[in-house]
């Protein structure tokens, strides 16, 4: 398959997965920011920062509601925005064109520039509809590829750009969330309460699952395992990471060829497994997060070389 | 859809049945749903530098336009007939000019035109086939009687929607298609790959390689460059995929460099290869012409095709059918007159009010002037242009043109109309029975390009 496809295929996978996490983020934000003493913690600066935009606000001045719907949702210089994401998504998609499916096309086709005539006002007004409406492409989407798709690298290559970008995400969750979780004796502001652990499963749709595989109770422990370890849970960074190298392993397959990146993964997932919730804890949960973010935008560099992306 | 006595065409009866069946008001209702379905597939059509929706809708008319079969039968021999003469005459102007020799035409309208390419003297491309999908426009001028507007040998657009227009109808009103009077399309990719297919250069070593080129996901027509790889299962290439290696073509894919052996190129002449033609071309691949002389690669079409759709060369394209077939032509040219000739220029500068003059080298249905719709002021101003340049204008008389049925607000109503059929050149030549019909939307209008406000509907062929 061309290079450029494949790089077409990998990043518009990339975009869908970033606008239905944000979506889910701002949702997040609504949630934490009704909770008592909520303006104190700065909620939609670190929503803001989850999404990886570092220095966008001031420290300092507030970031209020509407600042953060502006710009993670409405604002087209802001590459991770909804809308820029739906958008490169589709321009990705356009140019790969032949590789979708009818349905695949439709999905990201449909109301493709309906976030254009918003602003802020009606965005925020209207912004549980909006947000489902987003996820409902994605899935759409998602559903589209999985179930009409060849399983050719085309496909491959669509679910490890996939897989990059979701476990990217959870990391950058628990990077800006980590202190949330740190165990009592270490807490940093006081505010640990349940609804502050539950939030971050919210923002990753993941609070009933968390029910079902660890019961009633909450713990920092139980979250970060869930979070990190857990091979069942679709979001977690391990799943993503066996996905990885699934995929990886795949397109080495079809290619009769290993590059840097099949190492670094195979690593990755090796490492990995080597851990668990209590070791993460006395390693530090920020620096096991920070490896995380560093192995991954490493192996994307490497994958973008195998391949011969542009 | 009448005959002159007001009595219902036979072809139409079915048709017309179903408009009175469904009403006007549920035609209208449909209309809006077809209309959703080609926005939701994406069948959208650029306009350059107009603003507003960059990917806008041609719009669709929902009532067919219909072909008989004992009409089919005279147009397809006449559509083959032109297509031979006109990849004949590509041949010779690049070899040895007998058409020039014999005295037919004139040299300098060759030799001296822009889109005749002296780097193409002496080369023969594989089967001798320069103009690979052959799309001429076709009118009716009379009850039993069709006539030519003009060829395109290069690469002709919109028969995506031949075959979307198709798509839409079977999908929206199958009752229509049960009685399988009506002649499928839907093989026409099939028969555009086997045809480049069969014009795989000599290098090309098994199976060949066939590829779509494309300037990219911004141009016009960028639906049909991806929709037409799709269906024929080939890669979708932008230039940047492509390098020359080793004499030659090659396409960067995830495994490596894969060899290409036919081009169906969707990109301009003058800025295929930057190194032979535009130097400023962004959209080039450097080297590829010397590949395509040395035998590596096919192009399809074939560098300097654009002389035989010249508007110049089409006067002459009756008698190129006499002098290489050694045929009558079937279908005729509309008469033109050409400024260049000092008489004819003469009459065509005193009644410009009732003619359409265009430029030789306009494409689109930009820079034209129809005489009985313009002002005064208008004519005045177009005859300067002529007097200033005579050799770059001809003149055509305003067509009594057919006009096809079409779903107003209110009613059903008659709109010109012109046809378009692809005819395909490999090894043997292959015509689908179909084409683009395209619709002047406004009362009265002769413009039916889609750039213009024209429309399209399906085109149905009865068979026997």
């Amino acid at each position: 398959m061309l290079s450029r496809t494949a790089e077409n295929l990998f990043w518009m996978a990339r975009y869908m997965e970033r606008a239905e996490a944000t979506a889910r983020l701002l949702t997040m934000g609504q949630r934490m920011a009704i909770l008592p003493g909520a303006h104190h913690r700065e909620e939609w600066r670190s929503v803001v920062r989850a999404t990886g935009a570092l220095n966008h606000f001031p420290e300092g001045a507030p970031v209020t509601e509407s600042d953060a719907i502006a710009f993670l949702m409405l604002d087209i210089d802001n590459p991770s925005s909804i809308r820029s994401c739906l958008l490169k998504a589709r321009a990705n998609a356009k140019s790969a064109r032949t590789m979708l499916t009818q349905d695949m096309w439709e999905a990201l086709n449909e109301g493709w520039r309906k976030l254009d005539s918003y602003d802020v006002a009606e965005a925020r007004q209207q912004l549980p509809a909006l947000i489902d409406w987003v996820k409902t492409r994605v899935m759409t989407f998602r559903g589209a590829a999985h179930s009409g798709q060849l399983r050719n690298e085309g496909h491959d290559f669509l679910r490890a750009g996939s897989a990059l970008e979701r476990a990217q995400m959870t990391l950058r969750l628990l990077d800006v969330k980590y202190y949330v979780l740190l165990p009592e004796t270490e807490v940093v502001g006081g505010n640990r309460d349940h609804y502050q652990w539950t939030s971050v499963l919210y923002a990753l749709s993941g609070a009933r699952a968390f029910h079902h595989v660890y019961g009633g109770t909450y713990t920092p422990w139980q979250i970060t395992d869930f979070l990190m370890l857990n091979r069942l849970f679709p979001r977690s960074v391990a799943y993503c990471y066996d996905q990885l190298a699934y995929r990886l392993n795949r397109l080495a397959g079809w290619h009769d060829a290993r590059s840097a990146c099949h190492d670094t993964v195979r690593q990755m997932v090796a490492d990995l497994e080597q851990l668990d919730s209590g070791e993460i804890f006395r390693a530090g949960l920020h620096e096991t997060v920070q490896n995380g973010l560093m192995n991954t935008n490493r192996l994307g560099v490497e994958i973008a070389q195998a391949y011969h992306f542009g | 859809m009448f005959e002159p006595d007001g009595s219902i065409r036979p072809c139409y009866a079915e048709v017309q049945n179903w408009v009175e069946r469904t009403g006007i008001a549920g035609l209208n209702r449909r209309m809006d749903e077809a209309e959703a379905i080609f926005r939701r597939i994406g069948i959208t059509f650029a306009v350059y530098g107009e603003g507003g929706d960059p990917e806008r809708l041609i719009p669709f008319d929902l009532l067919p336009r219909i072909f008989m079969a004992q009409e089919w039968r005279v147009l397809d021999k006449g559509i083959r007939q032109r297509a031979r003469a006109l990849n004949a005459f590509l041949h010779d102007v690049y070899h040895r000019g007998e058409i020039v020799k014999a005295g037919i035409m004139p040299a300098d309208i060759i030799y001296q035109n822009s889109a005749y390419l002296a780097e193409m003297a002496d080369f023969t491309p594989p089967g001798k086939v320069y103009s690979h999908i052959v799309g001429i426009d076709i009118v009716r001028t009379g009850p039993a009687r069709f006539e030519v507007l003009e060829d395109n040998c290069r690469t002709p657009s919109g028969v995506s929607y031949m075959l979307e227009n198709r798509e839409i109808m079977t999908r929206m009103f199958p009752e229509l298609f049960a009685q399988g009077v009506v002649a499928p399309v839907d093989d026409y990719p099939a028969e555009l790959l086997k045809s480049l297919k069969e014009v795989a250069p000599p290098a090309c070593r098994g199976d060949p390689v066939v590829v779509v080129l494309t300037p990219g996901s911004l141009n016009s027509a960028y639906y049909e460059h991806s929709f037409l790889a799709d269906l024929m299962g080939v890669e979708l290439v932008e230039p940047a995929d492509l390098f020359v290696d080793d004499d030659r073509v090659w396409m960067k894919t995830t495994l490596g460099p894969k060899a290409v052996d036919v081009i169906y190129r969707r990109i301009d002449d003058e800025y295929i290869d930057p190194l032979v033609f535009r130097a400023d071309s962004l959209l080039g691949v450097p080297g590829i012409f010397n590949v395509y002389r040395n035998g590596g690669v096919t192009l399809a079409s074939a560098p300097g095709s654009g002389i035989a759709d010249d508007k110049a060369v089409y006067i002459y394209v009756p008698d190129m059918i006499r002098f290489y077939l050694g045929e009558q032509p079937i279908l005729d040219n509309i008469q033109t007159w050409q400024c260049g000739k000092p008489d004819e220029c003469a009459y065509v500068l005193e009644n410009l009010h009732e003619l359409v003059a265009k430029e030789v080298h306009g494409s689109g249905g930009y820079g034209m002037l129809i005489g009985p719709k313009s002002t005064r002021d208008e004519i005045a101003a177009y005859a300067d242009r002529i007097r200033a340049n005579p050799g770059e204008f001809i003149a055509q008389p305003t067509l009594d043109l057919s006009t096809v049925p079409t779903l107003g607000p209110a009613a059903v109503v008659g709109r010109h109309a012109d046809f378009r059929p692809y005819c395909l050149v490999g090894k043997q030549l292959r015509l689908v029975p179909g084409g683009l019909t395209r619709v002047a939307l406004t009362e009265g209008s002769l413009v039916v390009n889609s750039s213009q406000g024209g429309g399209v509907k399906d085109t149905w062929v009865l068979q026997d």
